[in-house]
């Protein structure tokens, strides 16, 4: 058994201990509820979840992109490329500025992962699809690159592929002539982690946790704190919410 | 009768040359089992039979459905099979997916966007070798 392997089945053993305790205690009186949402082998993602993102842009420092530079290591998104408009963006930073006030914001922007997806509507195969618990994906096996998700996308989210590559995730396929974007980390968060932008954010600005569990973190507040879809007037009901914008 | 004499006639004549055909046709593939003694998810026949359609079908499973874990898996015949010199499935034709299809002349897509080397041939990219 490989060192990985061994790594595998410790977090899938800390992930079961995790759901059959309810918690996991990492400081006295602090406890990582939302890192219990492990399945086990063989049980298909369930309607009762729904992932999401509550992202604090009073929290986001304007420069950091902790949570870019993150995700491009979890899903080998270091390839070169010949012209820089076709480099791949799961997640990029943007800065905001009110021109009458003069308040900044900066925030990161990705798939917002939408109920109603636009993607997934125009996709003329169905490889532009939405998984029971809300996380919106695309079935390379039967992508044909034609990017309708990509026009359809209000958020920018899509990108395609233009080269082959070589030096994948095994966990994260991703090749030449497919549309891709952000995952939610679907492969981190099946064994019960947190995406790796979550994880990489030092200022505490993205929180990740399961909109359909009113006991969850994220839901207590949203139901308590005044929060935002970006293009709510499109009514897409998006995963990821915003604060502070 | 005439006919099915011809036809005889016809194998007996072109034997000897079938025969040499295959002699000096295209070499079966040498299959090198990295870890011998370990046992595959199902017979080696129904394997070689039916690989495709089991990685199919699991991978709808996993891809579309979220179901982790199962017991087909195409990193798992990685794992097992990558070349315990290049750590990869394919690269030559001594590796082993590339060996069989390099004889059947089937195309394999699937390394266009899955990693045929196994997690530990892996480089580890640079903000990973940081401390």
């Amino acid at each position: 058994m490989s060192a990985n392997n061994n790594r595998r089945s410790f977090l899938t053993a800390s992930a079961t201990m995790a759901a059959g305790a309810g918690f996991i205690a990492i400081a006295p009186g602090i406890s990582l509820i939302e890192v219990s949402h492990a399945r086990p082998a063989g049980e298909a993602a369930s309607k009762a979840n729904r992932w999401g993102m509550l992202i604090d842009s009073n929290k986001c420092t304007a420069g950091c992109d902790a949570c870019v530079k993150a995700c491009s290591t979890e899903n080998r998104i270091n390839e070169q490329v010949a012209d820089p408009r076709q480099r791949s963006q799961w997640i990029r930073k943007i800065d905001i500025k009110d021109k009458a006030s003069g308040r900044q914001h900066s925030l990161p922007m990705m798939c917002q992962h939408c109920a109603e997806p636009p993607c997934v509507d125009v996709c003329p195969t169905g490889a532009s699809m939405k998984r029971a618990d809300g996380i919106v994906l695309v079935d390379r096996h039967i992508c044909i690159g034609c990017r309708y998700c990509m026009m359809a996308c209000p958020y920018k989210a899509r990108s395609f592929v233009h080269q082959p590559l070589t030096e994948q995730n095994p966990e994260v396929p991703r090749g030449i002539g497919c549309v891709e974007s952000c995952t939610l980390c679907v492969h981190r968060v099946d064994k019960g982690q947190l995406p790796a932008c979550v994880e990489a954010c030092t200022e505490g600005a993205m929180l990740f946790g399961d909109l359909a569990d009113p006991n969850s973190e994220i839901s207590r507040r949203i139901a308590q704190e005044a929060t935002t879809q970006v293009r709510a007037d499109l009514k897409l009901n998006p995963g990821v919410r915003y604060q502070g914008i | 009768m005439s006919r099915a004499f011809a036809f005889v006639a016809t194998l007996l004549l072109a034997w000897p040359m079938m025969q040499s055909a295959h002699a000096g046709g295209v070499p079966k593939p040498s299959i090198l089992i990295e870890s011998p003694g370990t046992q595959c998810v199902a017979p080696p026949a129904e394997i070689r039979r039916n690989h495709m359609e089991m990685l199919k079908h699991q991978r709808n499973l996993t891809l579309r459905e979220g179901v982790r874990g199962g017991k087909v898996s195409l990193n798992g015949c990685i794992e097992c099979h990558a070349s315990k010199k290049t750590g990869s499935v394919i690269g030559s034709n001594d590796n082993f997916c590339q060996s069989c299809h390099a004889y059947a002349a089937v195309k394999l897509d699937c390394w266009d966007c899955h990693q045929p080397k196994t997690g530990k041939a892996m480089p580890t990219s640079a903000a990973e070798a940081k401390p």
